[in-house]
C-alpha cells in the first residue's frame, strides 16, 4: 500500500502558498496583524507540544517568548550580531532553561511543572521589569532593527511579513518532521496512555521533559520573531497573563492536534480587531466562549471541525469506515 | 528589635489571610482534583462585590456584607461546582484546570469593567490602632487578622474532625469509592467543600482588602501566594496549607524589608522550587503513594 501523504503537511504547504500572495493588497497595519499571527503561532505551537503532546501545562510559554525576544534584541542591537545567529541563540536558551526548569518539577506527579512554571513566568516578568541596565526596564527596549535575508533589507512590511511566514514555513516543517518521527511517536503515545508507554520502555521523565524543552525553544524562536517585528519590547507581553492567553491559544485551537495553534493564535489575535466596538467586554466574551468551549468539546475547534466532518461522511456513506488516526 | 517583632506579626498577618486562601485550594484539590487557579480572584471578589453595594446601590455597609456573602456563596460555591466543575470533570484534570484560568479572566475583566480599574479602600472590620505589648508599637490591626483566622481555621478543622458530617467530608476526600459504597452522598459532599472554600474566600477578603485596598488585580498576588503556600505546606493536607501560609507570609514580609522590595516576591517563588526540589511533598505534608 502506498503511503498516504499527511493531510496535515498539505496544508500546512497549501495554507504557506496562500498566505504568501494573500495580502497583497493588506495596508501596513493589516500586515502587521499577520506577521503577529504567525508569531504567535509559532509560539503556540510549541506549548502544543508541551500541552497537547506530552499533557503538562506551562504557564511560561510567553516568558520564553520575552527570552527570546530580549536575547535577539541585545544580540542583534548591542553585540552586532546577525539576526540568524541571535534565532538559534534564543531557541537554544530557552532550550536550556526549560531542561533546567523541567527537570526538577517533572520528579513529582502532578501538575507541578504548572506552578513551576507559574513562579518561572513571574520572576522573569521581575527581572524584565527591574533590571533597567539590562532590559531597559520599564521604558523598554527601542529600535529593534530588521534583518536582512540574502542580501535584501526587510525593512518593507510586506517584505518582513513575507521573512515571518518562510521562518514559520520551516519551523513547521521542522515540528512536523519531529512529531512524525519515532521522537513524536513516542511523545503521542505518552499522551495517549502513559502507563502503557512505560511498560513499552518508553522513558515518560526524558520525554515529557524534551517535549517541554522544544516548546520553550519554539517560545524563543518565537520572541526572535516578535522583537524585529514590533521594533519595541518592553515587559507588558511577557507576563503571566499573555501566558495564559497563549495556553487558551492552544486549547482554543485544539490541543493535540497539529495545527490548531494557527486557528487559535487566528482566533486570539484577529477577534480582538474585529470586536474592537465591545470595548473592554472582549476579554469577557472571549473567557466565556472558552469556558463554553471546554464544557462542550474539550478538543477545541479542531475537535469541532473532526467532528463535523466525521458526522458529513457518516451521512454520505452509511457504513461507516474507521479512521483509527487521530490526528 | 521593634522593627522586627513588628515584620513579624504584619507577616504573620499576611500569612493567615494566605492560610485561609490555600486551604480552600487543598480542600477543593482533595475533594474533586480541582485545581482552581481562579483562588486568588475568589479572594479578591467579595470585597469588590461589598463595594458594588455601599458605593453602587447606596446599602448600607452591613446589608452589601450580607448580601455579597450570600451572592458570592451561591454563585463561586455551588454555582462554580455546578456550571464549571460538573459538566467538565469527565474530561479530567486538565481541561478543567484550564478553565479555572479563564474563569480566573473573567471575574478580573468583569470586576474591572462592571465596577471599577481603580484600587478603593475598603473600611477595615477588626478593630485598628496601635497596641503597646512588652515595650513595642504593635499594630491592633495585625493581631486581630490572626485572631480571625485562626478562629476560623480551628472552627474548620474541629468540623472536619469532631462532626459526622465533617468527617464523612473527608472520607469523600480521602476515597470516593469507598465513600460511596459506605452510602456518603458523594456529590453533596463536595458541594460542601467548595461551599467551604467559597466561605473562606470572603473571609480572606474582607480581612485582606483593608490592607491592599479592593482592586480587580488582586487576585494575581493573593493567587501566587496561595499556590506557593499550598504547595510549600503540603498538597494534600489541610495542616500543610497553614504552615505555608504562615512561611510564605513571613518570609514575604521579612524579604521586604531585608532583601529588596524590587524582589520581594521572587524569595517565596525561590523557597517554593527548593521546596520541590528537596521535599516535594512539602514542609508538612505526606508522601503520596503512586496509583497506577
Amino acid at each position: 500500500m502506498m503511503r498516504r501523504i499527511d493531510p496535515n503537511l498539505i496544508a500546512v504547504l497549501l495554507g504557506a502558498g496562500i498566505l504568501w500572495f494573500l495580502p497583497a493588497g493588506f495596508g501596513n497595519y493589516g500586515l502587521y496583524v499577520m506577521a503577529l499571527w504567525l508569531v504567535m503561532a509559532v509560539a503556540a505551537l510549541g506549548l502544543n507540544l508541551t500541552l497537547g503532546y506530552a499533557g503538562q501545562i506551562s504557564l511560561a510559554q510567553a516568558a520564553f517568548l520575552g527570552i527570546g525576544a530580549y536575547a535577539t534584541s541585545l544580540l542583534t542591537v548591542s553585540a552586532g550580531l546577525p539576526w540568524w545567529s541571535a534565532l538559534l541563540v534564543s531557541g537554544g536558551l530557552c532550550f536550556l532553561v526549560g531542561i533546567l526548569l523541567g527537570f526538577p518539577a517533572l520528579r513529582v506527579q502532578h501538575h507541578y511543572l504548572a506552578f513551576v512554571t507559574l513562579a518561572f513566568a513571574t520572576l522573569v516578568h521581575l527581572v524584565a521589569r527591574n533590571e533597567q541596565w539590562l532590559t531597559g526596564g520599564v521604558y523598554g527596549f527601542a529600535n529593534i532593527p530588521r534583518p536582512s535575508a540574502f542580501g535584501v533589507k526587510l525593512t518593507g512590511a510586506l517584505d518582513f511579513y513575507r521573512f515571518v511566514l518562510a521562518v514559520t514555513l520551516v519551523l513547521t516543517l521542522a515540528l512536523w518532521w519531529l512529531v512524525r518521527s519515532p521522537w513524536g511517536r513516542a511523545f503521542q503515545a505518552l499522551r495517549e496512555n502513559p502507563v502503557r508507554a512505560a511498560s513499552l520502555g518508553v522513558d515518560i521523565r526524558a520525554y515529557t521533559l524534551l517535549a517541554f524543552a522544544i516548546g520553550a525553544a519554539y517560545g524563543g524562536f518565537a520572541g526572535a520573531l516578535y522583537a524585529p517585528l514590533v521594533e519595541f519590547i518592553d515587559p507588558g507581553p511577557f507576563a503571566l497573563s499573555a501566558s495564559l492567553m497563549l495556553l487558551l491559544m492552544v486549547i482554543v485551537g485544539g490541543s493535540g492536534y497539529f495545527l490548531g495553534p494557527f486557528l487559535g493564535a487566528l482566533v486570539s489575535i484577529a477577534l480582538p480587531e474585529w470586536l474592537r466596538f465591545t470595548g473592554g467586554l472582549y476579554l469577557i466574551l472571549y473567557a466565556a466562549v472558552v469556558i463554553a468551549l471546554l464544557a462542550l468539546c474539550p478538543q477545541g475547534l479542531s475537535g469541532l471541525m473532526a467532528r463535523g466532518l466525521a458526522a458529513l461522511r457518516a451521512r454520505r456513506r452509511p457504513a461507516p469506515a474507521l479512521d483509527g488516526e487521530r490526528p | 528589635m521593634d522593627q522586627l517583632l513588628q515584620l513579624i506579626l504584619s507577616g504573620l498577618a499576611t500569612g493567615a489571610i494566605y492560610a485561609l486562601a490555600a486551604i480552600g485550594f487543598t480542600l477543593v484539590w482533595q475533594t474533586s482534583q480541582v485545581i482552581n487557579f481562579a483562588q486568588g480572584e475568589f479572594v479578591m471578589l467579595p470585597a469588590i462585590l461589598v463595594l458594588a453595594g455601599t458605593m453602587g446601590l447606596g446599602w448600607p455597609l452591613w446589608l452589601a456584607i450580607l448580601v455579597a456573602s450570600a451572592l458570592f456563596l451561591l454563585v463561586f460555591g455551588l454555582g462554580f461546582k455546578r456550571i464549571v466543575v460538573d459538566p467538565m470533570i469527565r474530561h479530567g484534570v486538565l481541561p478543567l484546570a484550564i478553565a479555572t484560568m479563564a474563569l480566573a479572566i473573567l471575574m478580573k475583566e468583569g470586576a474591572k469593567d462592571a465596577f471599577s480599574a481603580e484600587a478603593h479602600p475598603f473600611p477595615a472590620l477588626v478593630p485598628t490602632g496601635n497596641l503597646q505589648l512588652l515595650g513595642a508599637n504593635v499594630s491592633l490591626r495585625d493581631v486581630s487578622i490572626v485572631v480571625v483566622a485562626v478562629i476560623v481555621i480551628v472552627a474548620l478543622q474541629l468540623f472536619v474532625t469532631r462532626t459526622r458530617l465533617g468527617r464523612t467530608m473527608q472520607a469523600t476526600a480521602q476515597n470516593p469509592t469507598v465513600a460511596r459504597i459506605l452510602g456518603v452522598p458523594v456529590e453533596r459532599m463536595i458541594a460542601l467543600t467548595f461551599l467551604i472554600n467559597a466561605g473562606l474566600a470572603v473571609v480572606a477578603s474582607f480581612l485582606v482588602s483593608p490592607i491592599y485596598l479592593a482592586k480587580f488585580s488582586n487576585g494575581e498576588v493573593i493567587g501566587l501566594a496561595a499556590f506557593i503556600a499550598a504547595i510549600v505546606g503540603g498538597f494534600n493536607q489541610v495542616r500543610g496549607a497553614l504552615v505555608g501560609g504562615f512561611v510564605v507570609g513571613l518570609v514575604d514580609n521579612l524579604a521586604a524589608a531585608y532583601v529588596s522590595t524590587a524582589y520581594r516576591t521572587a524569595v517565596p517563588l525561590a523557597l517554593l522550587v527548593l521546596v520541590i526540589l528537596f521535599k516535594p511533598e512539602g514542609l508538612a505534608g505526606r508522601k503520596e503513594e503512586r496509583t497506577v
